[in-house]
């Protein structure tokens, strides 16, 4: 029997050595899992280090931010958040930047669901080149359309509006719109399309009630991008508008008072253009993985 | 998917195009119109040709302005798609966990660029920031105000903190998508961490990565807000990047024929790069699936 108890010096140690290995070899994978845990936290720390500064400081009054160095604010204070919900100012800023950032989801995703289902669907005379002059839409750089975007909205009278900086946005959002879109309609079977109109349905009763349910998850991760990009730019929507519809980020810039720059306000002000985007990933966070490859994986 | 022929599909594509047209080829039409012309007031110009071009293209401070910015670029490339891959790698599967994870890993992709650039500039300063501070304490003197060194480093590391979760989360999902029984597979061949790796994971992750570089790439050529807020382009011209250069010129300056020249010249650029760099992606993949068969 191969079990049964060593006997000599010899084969006790041998056995020892062999449990230990046996021992070793079962650990390893606790081993790599805690190894994986360990640098994935230290990732997030590193993530998070710069936005707990930020929360620390909103929360302390000015004169401990530039007293002395405090790992937690000693004296809490609400006093920078009160000033941002009291001051039109400050609040208007948010009100502008969430009114633009939803007209242009809403009109982005309304001229790319048909357009998107084109490309998905059919082939036509320019097909690809048109796709191809779309994405180029993406590469262009804000700055390069800065002044003649200035210039063409004041000319027609949309300069300082919300809608002048929700349409400026289209420029990038809508091709972003379309290509995301294309991924997430073509993998639903081109069958459903063919039996629906068999079935004696019309297009556009097809396409609302039946093709739409179908990539609602597509849809819901398309916003999710719509917000995210509108939300972040600030170069366009900062030289479309001067008092009117001022959006948050350029309300932050002119923070600079007599006596320097307001550092607890400017982090409340910072503080509060995060949590917009929490909740809004908090709501496609199931989808957001296929969403960031463009619905094609 | 077999697509149909069908030009009425035009009709679908309509009001999208009318919209785009009105946001890309009106202003572009603008542009081209001023870089070729002298413009003195709304009734006075003059036709100047390739004139601007020329002073662009030999002006040494945009010259200064593309290498920084195209050493920038591929700096953050270098140091964002390895990493973003091992965080990729790293990210639990399933359960709440994931969801946190995910959360997390989005947060700063979410912040308004400007509002990154404050960030990291609290976070940095010598007096009030953690960073700023931590650094002197331990006797470097750091200041991103008077050093060039200290000033690109905190902005290339700023830029990995800000984007390294676009590729991070580009990679997960394509490593979701890979199928148990491939693992399964390879845990029944005995095939290393590595080999699996390198001829499972890496295999399925081109397809994003094509697009995570590409976006990256056209990002961060574009980058303004965050360098601007930070450190405004300085210690001197440093930090200057392309969008910068080009917005105190239009702005700042109202240089309307140099600006415009400058701005069709910069866009070609970032065309050309993305052309070529898809193109050869592209090649290499046709060319593996032919020898593979």
């Amino acid at each position: 029997m191969s079990d049964s108890l060593p006997t000599t010096p010899e084969a006790v140690r041998r056995r020892a050595a062999a449990m230990a290995a046996k021992r070793r070899r079962q650990a390893r994978p606790a081993v790599r899992q805690w190894r994986r845990t360990g640098l994935m936290t230290a990732y997030i720390f590193f993530v998070l280090l710069p936005i707990y500064w930020l929360l620390n400081m909103s929360f302390q009054s000015n004169s401990e931010i530039l007293g002395a160095l405090t790992l937690w604010p000693s004296d809490f204070t609400l006093e920078h958040y009160a000033k941002i919900f009291t001051d039109a100012n400050w609040y208007m800023g948010y009100v502008n930047s969430i009114t633009y950032v939803l007209m242009n989801m809403l009109i982005s995703i309304v001229v790319a669901l048909p357009a998107a289902y084109a490309f998905s669907r059919f082939k036509f005379i320019g097909d690809k080149h048109l796709f191809f002059w779309l994405l180029t839409n993406l590469m262009a750089p804000p700055a390069v359309f800065l002044l003649p975007y200035f210039q063409l909205y004041y000319t027609v009278g949309l300069f300082d509006t919300h809608v002048a900086v929700a349409l400026a946005h289209c420029l990038f959002n809508i091709p972003l719109a379309v290509w995301i879109l294309e991924g997430f309609m073509s993998s639903v079977p081109k069958e459903i399309d063919e039996t629906a109109f068999i079935d004696g349905y019309s297009f556009p009763h097809f396409f609302v009630k039946i093709f739409i349910p179908m990539i609602r998850s597509g849809i819901g991760v398309t916003l999710f991008f719509l917000f995210m990009f509108s939300w972040v730019e600030l170069l366009l929507a900062s030289t479309l508008t001067s008092t009117g519809a001022q959006p948050i980020g350029s309300v932050m810039t002119q923070t600079k008072g007599a006596s320097g720059i307001d550092w607890g306000a400017l982090s409340a002000a910072g503080v509060l253009t995060i949590l917009p985007g929490i909740v809004v990933v908090y709501f496609v966070r199931n989808h957001i993985a296929k969403g960031f490859a463009l619905g094609r994986t | 998917m077999n697509k149909v022929y069908n030009n009425r599909a035009w009709l679908l594509i309509l009001p999208m195009l009318l919209l785009v047209a009105f946001s890309a080829i009106v202003p572009l039409m603008t542009v081209v119109n001023y870089s070729v012309q002298d413009v003195f007031d709304t009734h006075t110009r003059f036709f100047t040709g390739t004139e601007w071009f020329e002073a662009t293209l030999n002006d040494p401070a945009l010259q200064a302005a593309l290498l920084r910015q195209f050493a920038f670029s591929f700096t953050i490339l270098a140091i964002e798609v390895p990493l973003g891959i091992g965080i990729a790698l790293l990210m639990p599967k399933q359960g709440w966990r994931a969801s946190a994870v995910l959360i997390l890993v989005t947060l700063p992709l979410l912040i308004p660029w400007n509002v990154v650039g404050s960030i990291w500039q609290i976070f940095t300063r010598g007096d009030i920031g953690l960073m700023g501070w931590s650094l002197r304490e331990l006797g470097y003197s750091y200041n991103i105000t008077r050093s060039a060194v200290d000033a690109w480093a905190t902005i290339v590391l700023m830029d990995v903190w800000h984007w390294t979760p676009l590729i991070a989360l580009l990679c997960y999902s394509g490593l979701r998508s890979i199928p148990d029984a491939y693992y399964q597979a390879a845990r029944i061949d005995r095939a290393s961490r590595w080999a699996v790796f390198r001829y499972i994971q890496l295999p399925k992750l081109t397809n994003v990565l094509v697009i995570g570089v590409l976006l990256r790439f056209m990002h961060s050529f574009m980058i303004y807000a965050e360098p601007f807020v930070l450190t405004g382009g300085g210690p001197g011209s440093s930090t200057t990047f392309l969008s910068q250069s080009l917005t105190t010129m239009a702005i700042g300056q109202q240089d309307l024929g140099p600006s415009a020249a400058f701005s069709l010249i910069y866009f070609l650029i970032i065309l050309l790069v993305c052309w070529v760099f898809y193109t050869a992606i592209m090649n290499l993949q046709k060319d593996k699936q032919e020898r593979g068969g």
